[in-house]
């Protein structure tokens, strides 16, 4: 437990807002959070070594602090220094300073109003909020000289009530800025002007992604009163601010919600804009996923174009599209959702009296929210997601809004040329070293890293065969058999049924991936583990060609835990088979289920080697890739 | 007999054609053409058996080449050849054993008959062994020689009763097809019935809430799954379509239509559903005698994945699907191609087509087999008529219902008296 490791805890949440959901304690406990947190404090504050004496701060109160606080910190050590470059010094400085704080944080308690008013905000939104404040103030009151302090002051509940409320939301850190307002105001005028300045320095020098700006005018308005009353005025003014904040902070659905939680469902539904009708007969299987009846929404959504103002019309065109399967594959998909944010962030303004990278965080992430009712995150989305976040939040506040939006911007377009478009031709000249003359190359269904591979190797002058294996109801096979018969290749087409037929003269297996996880397992296409299956049966080795920013560190065994449905419809019509569509009658019979899956998961034992950016892996070092290579220093 | 000749014509268009869908649809109406060839053929006083052998070889033969990967044509054409034989045998034996008792004494009759009675006896011995009556001991001590002989010696044995009976030689040869009718007759019985039984000892084996997955369709895993369903046994059932023919369609409807819990999904889909699955069942289009089947395409994918997640891979086959051959690369031996235009509509790629015609060779190839095998180590259990058996057991199985004289159906030379 050294210093550094906690204060990389405050930049983390911002990144890794998976890992700490399970945190959050069940609504119940946030109404007792408050009126328990006086009572609680005192001995543990009393407490010498510094390990305890942050519990308070931490710990949500109906469980015993010492137990909690041990199994809780050890993970932000081991995650955080897998992403994040060595620390700055001012964060190093800042924790020390930190304990300055802490141990003088038992003063804090002997003001339970103030308690109070801190969790009337905190206590809204995560259940640690309420306790932090009281000991914030008082670390920012007894060590008001240093400008530093006070910015590490400052900038440490916003991490550690994140670690504490294990919020659901991407834009946690912002949060906590707002809550943090009312601490200054405890201090005199001239104390608290001198604190403000301090802090604009640091925070720029620092480059500390939280921003002051919206802190300082709501601040500066106050009068210079007595610091109880002023502070619960603050709570109040900022009460009247809080719900739209909370509000769009819970808009993006969790990327991995469970929709059998019926209250979660319900909250979603409220908000949601696409509004979907649920599909009728759910295998009981997939409950947990969302199933919406398909086509329903498509032209609903189009009527309310010019209602919906809060998306921007480049998001909402991406959204129609991914609804009505016009864009689809991982990286289309990834390119044109991009392409709509950086639309979006040319046309945005910054409101008055907000900041740039507060209020663009919340756009984007109304916008995803948009985007996921159209049709479930892909998770090379959700990294691309993840890493204009980080970016925007990282912004520092002292640029102009032109040059954050113009930095974004050139980020944006560096993420989609470095991480997707180079990364192919990366891999496409990997692979076509595996290539040889005479082989038979086999690929299922249509993805754009095989094909470029594909028609590499034809320029290049081998010769080979491809055989391309399709399966229901997408077919995506067939738009690629036509583009490689287009440009010369020898082709031959089949059914996924026949892959045990077909793979006797098969040499070798390329197979794209929407992702592959740190175990190793390839998350793609549907039908893309049975190829692999058959093709290691049959000892063919198995590609995967993969771009390494659709690396996900989460594990997955089976395909059922997560995955997404697909139209049901799509499997009871057989196009070009009207003698088949006969399900008509049966519809409505609670008997007959449909199941359109989109992905399945591959065991990593049938994947020969993984082709990367970063080269020819086997399957076991993705983790090595995820780990080194992730979001630490190339995203940042 | 220009009747039956029409007939056998008419029947090998169809095959020909595959108008007729279904091993179980084929083998009936072998077995009723081959019952009216029987009934149509006129039978010499020698040699009857001979002579209905040779009959129904020539058909047969015509039938198998007609039709080769209808495994089920060449199962009913040996079936009913081995049912030629046995009835032959036991009408020998009961002649013989008459015989024997009128024989005994006077000891001359029996010594100036040719050589032929001990053979005879031996082979009523083997016949009594390999046929319904269990081998007693005594019998096994008794005549261990010339097991080998004996499907040889069965014909001319016939021959030499005709001549040392010539008394009832006529009724005895309206007694011997009468009774080879009867029991092509309940041959034909038997394919009508078989998954009647298969479908009898579904409970045994499916059981409460579990999950089952099949692909395509077959009629005896309906019932099957149906007849347990009718036991009160509540279970959920995943059919996967079977593409490009998507008969799985048909089994989800009629599953739906009968009250079971069914959900339809697509192939592809099927090594994601199967860790959820607790046994798979499928029907066959033959089983051979090693223990691979020959099933509907698709199916080796299926029964890899049920081996990878130790989900057992169970196979229906009604006796008429039993193959008394053993394969050799059956994927491509034992298959069939079908029409491209089920996986591409025609000239959906016409434009694309003249790109090939500089090499001579076209650039696209459409592969659409019918068929899949399935080897023995895949599979789990097969339930016949007669009950469950293990793969390695069905070459045992099978030497039941089949001579080994008649594993090739063809005509030799000498047959001919």
């Amino acid at each position: 437990m050294d210093s550094r490791r906690t204060s990389r805890a405050v930049i983390d949440p911002k990144v890794r807002q998976v890992g700490f959901f399970t945190n959050t304690p069940p609504p119940p406990d946030r109404s007792q959070s408050g009126p328990l947190a006086p009572i609680r404090s005192p001995p543990l504050a009393d407490s010498p070594s510094p390990g305890n004496s942050l519990s308070p701060v931490m710990i949500p109160p109906p469980r015993h602090p010492s137990d909690t606080l041990l199994p809780r910190r050890p993970p932000s050590p081991s995650l955080d220094s897998d992403f994040f470059p060595p620390p700055s010094p001012t964060t190093t400085t800042s924790f020390g300073d930190f304990y300055d704080d802490v141990a003088v944080s038992p003063r804090a308690r002997g003001s339970s109003g103030r308690g109070n008013s801190g969790k009337l905000q905190g206590a809204s939104s995560f259940p640690g909020g309420g306790f932090e404040m009281p000991s914030v103030v008082k670390g920012a009151s007894s060590v008001p000289a240093s400008g530093l302090t006070t910015v590490s002051v400052v900038n440490l509940p916003p991490g550690i009530s994140e670690n504490a409320g294990g919020s659901v939301s991407l834009e946690g850190p912002n949060e906590r800025n707002v809550s943090s307002k009312p601490l200054k105001e405890k201090t005199t005028k001239a104390e608290r002007r001198a604190l403000q300045e301090a802090q604009r320095e640091a925070k720029a020098a620092a480059k500390a992604e939280r921003s002051k700006a919206v802190v300082a005018p709501a601040a500066n308005a106050k009068p210079a009163k007595a610091a109880k009353p002023a502070s619960q005025k603050n709570d109040n003014a900022v009460g009247g601010d809080r719900p739209q904040e909370k509000d769009r902070k819970k808009d993006i659905p969790h990327p991995r919600m469970q929709y059998d939680d019926k209250s979660r469902v319900q909250k979603l539904k409220k908000r949601s804009v696409v509004k979907p009708t649920e599909a009728r007969n759910i295998v009981e299987l997939f409950r947990h996923l969302p199933q919406y009846e398909h086509g329903t929404q498509l032209p609903d959504l189009q009527s309310k174009f010019f209602q919906l103002d809060t998306v921007h019309p480049a998001v909402y065109k991406v959204g129609l599209q991914y609804l009505s399967g016009d864009i689809c594959g991982g990286n289309a998909r990834c390119i044109a959702m991009l392409q709509a944010f950086l639309e979006a962030i040319k046309d945005y303004s910054t409101p008055p009296e907000k900041t740039l990278s507060r209020d663009l965080t919340a756009k984007i992430s109304s916008y995803v929210s948009f985007l996921i009712e159209c049709r479930p995150l892909s998770i090379s989305m959700g990294n691309a997601i993840r890493f204009l976040k980080g970016r925007i939040a990282k912004m520092p506040i002292t640029l102009s809004e032109s040059e954050a939006k113009a930095i974004l911007q050139s980020d944006i377009d560096r993420f989609i040329n470095e991480k997707i478009i180079v990364a192919d031709k990366v891999i496409v000249k990997h692979a076509v070293t595996k290539i040889r003359d005479g082989d038979v190359l086999l690929t299922y269904g249509s993805s754009t890293a095989v094909e470029m591979i594909l028609l590499h190797a034809h320029e290049l002058g081998k010769q080979f065969r491809v055989v391309i294996v399709d399966s229901r109801p997408k077919l995506e096979g067939k738009l690629l058999l036509r583009r490689l018969v287009g440009k010369g290749l020898s082709c031959t087409y089949t059914h996924i049924n026949a892959i045990s037929y077909i793979m006797h003269e098969v040499t070798r297996v390329f197979l794209g991936a929407s992702s592959i996880l740190s175990n190793g397992t390839v998350y793609s296409r549907v039908g893309t583990a049975c190829v692999a299956m058959v093709a290691h049966a049959f000892h063919v080795p198995v590609l995967v060609c993969c771009e390494a920013y659709k690396f996900h560190e989460r594990v997955q065994l089976d395909s059922i835990c997560s995955n997404e449905l697909g139209d049901p419809d799509a499997i009871s019509k057989v196009a070009g088979r009207e003698d088949l569509n006969n399900f008509d009658g049966l519809d409505k019979s609670e008997n007959l289920q449909l199941l359109n899956l989109t992905y399945d998961a591959t065991p990593s034992d049938y994947v020969s080697m993984v082709i990367t950016d970063y080269g020819m892996i086997p399957p076991t070092s993705v983790p090595v890739i995820v780990r080194e290579y992730g979001r630490g220093h190339l995203w940042i | 007999m220009p009747d039956t000749q029409a007939l056998v014509n008419d029947f090998l268009t169809k095959l020909k054609k595959r108008k007729i869908e279904g091993s179980q649809a084929t083998a009936r109406q072998t077995a009723e053409l081959l019952r009216s060839v029987i009934s149509q053929q006129r039978v010499p006083y020698n040699n009857q058996a001979g002579a209905l052998i040779d009959a129904v070889k020539a058909v047969g033969e015509q039938l198998i080449a007609a039709s080769p990967v209808e495994l089920a044509v060449g199962n009913i054409v040996r079936r009913v050849l081995h049912i030629i034989r046995e009835e032959d045998l036991t009408l020998a034996t009961a002649g013989i054993a008459g015989l024997n008792l009128s024989a005994v004494s006077d000891d001359e009759d029996d010594n100036d008959r040719d050589g032929n009675s001990a053979l005879s006896a031996a082979a009523v011995a083997a016949a009594a062994r390999s046929t319904l009556r269990p081998p007693s001991l005594q019998t096994l001590l008794e005549d261990t020689p010339d097991y080998a002989a004996v499907p040889q010696t069965s014909s001319s044995g016939g021959d030499s009763e005709g001549k040392s009976k010539s008394a009832d030689k006529s009724s005895r040869s309206r007694k011997l097809k009468h009774d080879i009718i009867e029991a092509v007759n309940e041959l034909i019985q038997d394919i009508a019935t078989c998954h009647e039984q298969i479908a009898e000892q579904a409970v045994e084996h499916i059981h409460q809430n579990e999950v089952i997955l099949t692909l395509g369709s077959s009629r005896t895993v309906l019932e099957f799954l149906c007849a347990a369903k009718e036991k009160k046994r509540s279970f959920r059932v995943f059919v996967a379509e079977g593409a490009p023919r998507y008969q799985g369609h048909l089994l989800a409807k009629d599953l739906v239509a009968r009250g079971l819990q069914t959900t339809l999904i697509t192939d592809s889909a099927v090594f994601a559903m199967i860790s959820r699955v607790n046994m798979v069942i499928v029907g066959a289009h033959a089983v051979m005698a090693n223990g691979g089947v020959i099933a509907p395409v698709g199916m080796n994918m299926v029964a890899l994945a049920a081996q990878k997640h130790a989900v057992p891979f169970v196979v229906l086959a009604g006796s008429h699907k039993l193959c008394p051959l053993y394969p050799h690369n059956p994927e491509v031996l034992l298959n069939e191609l079908r029409s491209p235009s089920e996986l591409l509509d025609f000239g959906e790629f016409s434009d694309c087509m003249d790109f090939g015609s500089r090499s001579g060779s076209p650039l696209l190839h459409v592969v659409n087999p019918t068929f899949d095998y399935v080897p023995p180590k895949l599979v789990s259990l097969f339930i016949t008529d007669t009950g469950g058996h293990n793969p390695s057991y069905m070459y045992r199985l099978i030497a039941d219902y089949y001579s080994a004289d008649d594993l090739v159906v063809q005509r030799r030379p000498t047959t001919g008296n």
